[in-house]
């Protein structure tokens, strides 16, 4: 392999990792604020779906952003009135509607599948894209990754630099303290599930319009399990959930190669990378025996290895607040 | 009076589905009397059709059965739709593999399925207990593992000789499946199994030791806990016993439903097995009344797809806005214990 090569293979997986890492914020958001949106995958494929025919109805891609952001943000919606108003289980209204994203995609899309739509297309960066090597990994890719990249440092800044970033984490660590300091628990909830339901959305649109572009049933199945996993192997930390996507875009990039290397291994066999990959990396991030691993090592490994490997969730995940 | 209307209470939610799915039909330009005219037509309209939708019960329920003691024991078994998966994989490579009489080849298709859809949730039940990885996710992860080594069996080991097609496998020999009632898919023998099933699960969960310990395991982990019951056995033995029923119904799909294994051989079974039980409410006694209206609907949308070009998951949607509604708006106590409260103040 080249260094052409290798290049066009790096910006591939980033180009693979862009949808994933703007799901993953919007899950990251929401469940810092206490809520699990299980709903990825159908929502996922319902605003994959409503995006593209938004976006071929109107024959602009952002249009089809926005009905997608809109699909997303109302399964979100009805999740937080399920859970806040009405006390039902985050998890069963979740499955409910995963279930019914599904069937809901592939009902109302049955007449645009396989049809050549709008699409979002590539953007170089005057003056940066001139940079070796970066220049053509980084500053000549398509327009989600930058926005991709821009989300995720933007929703770092928000939860660890800001006022309000601190409170949306207070709300889902300690419900009470919050309320006792004269925060709405239950309207942040509501916003920061609605927000990161949006996003999830545009993740979906994203796909349908810039990365595997088109609409047919099922089109972006199980990627929203993928980004509910990537939330808790990042341990509910923006950044790090990044890192995460870059490592699943990257199996999907290492299955094309494979492909091509060893033709004689069915095609097949390479879908599997990633369902292995997954159960991989949420043994190690939550088993006991990393921890142990951790104590038989050096004293001064402990904290930082603990800190790169072991991750928690927020304490009220999950949890309903209710005012006493 | 006020106490009989509340009753009916549950009719409210089916009603708003029944509405939803009116204004969806009406947006693709098909009247909904029509369209469900034609689902009950498919479903019910000959002896035929009721023996194929009862045929498309029989493992439904199966897994449902299954489900009662995992949910019961406060697990979310997502990943029974592998363990269905094993359970079709495991009985096709008897089928494929063993010449043997009809009782013997039956018995140990059974047993092989049985073998795998329990092996499958028991791994699922070790990455929770042993790894802490949560039953969700482990069993999503399994189930696309599952589907995949189908794909790869289908496309490869087991290509039918005259050439793939990556459809399916081709037809087992007559000895190796169930035996049909008058040309249809539908097996009583099946049918036996999954009841006996059901009278089981419904014996164990209200009238053992093992049934308190799965109820307490999933009321209450603390409450479990002082009773000294190890939740790690208890996680472990009702995802097996859930698996292995699910491995049954997996066996039912290929030697009944289908002659051969295909692509998608459970064709979400399991997830509608989920719906299910949640809109059952937990309770025995309504799974197998809900699944077969389940099973009527979902054959009923087939047909309708048939006939009227409609996409066949009109079916699956009418089944979770069904119990979308009932989840969010079916307790009126919890709905109305608020309102409650508040008049007591």
């Amino acid at each position: 392999m080249n260094n052409s090569e290798l290049i066009a293979v790096l910006a591939s997986i980033l180009l693979q990792a862009s949808p994933l890492m703007i799901a993953v914020m919007g899950e990251t958001i929401s469940e810092r604020a206490g809520m699990i949106n299980l709903s990825l995958d159908g929502t996922m494929l319902l605003s994959a779906m409503a995006g593209f025919i938004a976006a071929y109805e109107t024959g602009n891609v952002w249009l089809g952003f926005l009905a997608a952001m809109i699909v997303g943000a109302f399964f979100a919606l009805i999740i937080a009135f399920g859970t806040i108003n009405l006390k039902q289980s985050q998890v069963a209204i979740g499955f409910v509607l995963t279930i019914l994203g599904d069937d809901l995609s592939a009902f109302l899309g049955q007449n645009y599948t396989r049809l050549p739509g709008p699409t979002l297309g590539r953007y170089s960066v005057p003056i940066l894209r001139d940079i070796p090597i970066l220049g053509d990994l980084l500053f000549n890719q398509n327009v989600v990754f930058y926005i991709a990249v821009l989300l995720t440092i933007f929703v770092w800044w928000f939860l660890n630099k800001t006022q309000p970033g601190l409170q949306l984490r207070s709300v889902g660590e300690r419900p009470e303290a919050a309320f006792a300091r004269g925060v709405n628990v239950n309207l942040i909830r509501y916003a920061y599930s609605i927000a990161g339901g949006a996003l999830v959305g545009f993740a979906g649109a994203a796909y349908s319009l810039a990365i595997k572009i088109g609409w047919s049933e099922g089109h972006t199945r199980g990627i929203g399990w993928i980004a509910l996993a990537i939330v808790i192997f990042g341990g509910w930390a923006p950044i790090r959930g990044a890192f995460g996507a870059i490592l699943f875009g990257a199996t999907k990039t290492l299955a094309t190669v494979l492909q091509s290397k060893f033709p004689e291994v069915s095609v097949v066999a390479f879908n599997a990378i990633p369902w292995i990959l997954m159960i991989f990396v949420l043994l190690l991030v939550s088993n006991e025996w990393v921890e142990d691993m951790i104590l038989k090592l050096p004293k001064r490994f402990h904290r930082p290895l603990r800190k790169f490997l072991r991750v928690s969730p927020p304490l009220a995940l999950g949890e309903e607040f209710e005012k006493k | 009076m006020k106490e009989k209307l509340k009753k009916f209470y549950i009719l409210i939610p089916v009603l708003g589905a029944l509405l939803f799915i009116s204004i969806l039909l009406i947006i693709f330009g098909t009247s909904p009397i029509e369209a469900f005219s034609a689902i009950l037509n498919g479903a019910f309209g000959s002896q035929q059709k009721f023996l194929n939708t009862s045929a498309f019960w029989v493992p439904l329920l199966l897994a449902s059965t299954g489900l009662l003691v995992t949910f019961s024991a406060g697990l979310w078994n997502i990943g029974i739709e592998g363990q269905i998966v094993m359970g079709a994989l495991a009985a096709s490579a008897v089928a494929l593999n063993v010449e043997a009489s009809k009782p013997v080849m039956l018995t140990l298709e059974i047993l092989a399925a049985m073998g795998a859809g329990g092996l499958w949730a028991g791994f699922t039940a070790l990455l929770k207990t042993k790894g802490k990885v949560n039953e969700i996710f482990g069993g999503l992860a399994l189930t696309n593992l599952s589907i995949i080594l189908t794909n790869y069996m289908i496309s490869g080991p087991w290509q039918p000789p005259e050439g793939g097609t990556f459809r399916g496998t081709a037809p087992f020999a007559s000895e190796a499946l169930f035996p049909l009632l008058a040309s249809s898919k539908f097996s009583p023998l099946a049918l036996i199994l999954s009841i006996s099933a059901l009278a089981l699960v419904g014996f164990i969960l209200s009238n053992t030791y093992f049934g308190l310990k799965l109820k307490s395991l999933g009321k209450n982990h603390y409450s479990a806990f002082l009773l000294g019951v190890s939740s790690d056995k208890e996680v472990f033995l009702s995802m097996a016993f859930c698996g292995a029923l699910a491995g049954l119904g997996g066996a039912v799909r290929v030697l009944s439903w289908f002659d051969s294994l295909r692509q998608s051989i459970s064709g979400g079974i399991g997830y509608l097995a989920l719906l299910v039980v949640m809109l059952a409410a937990y309770r025995v006694i309504l799974v197998p009344f809900i699944a077969f209206f389940f099973s009527s609907i979902l054959t009923g949308s087939i047909s309708l797809q048939l006939k009227t070009q409609l996409h066949s998951s009109l079916g699956g949607i009418l089944t979770g806005v069904m119990v979308l509604f009932v989840i969010l708006f079916g307790d009126r106590k919890k709905i109305f214990k608020k309102k409650m409260d508040q008049n007591n103040e």
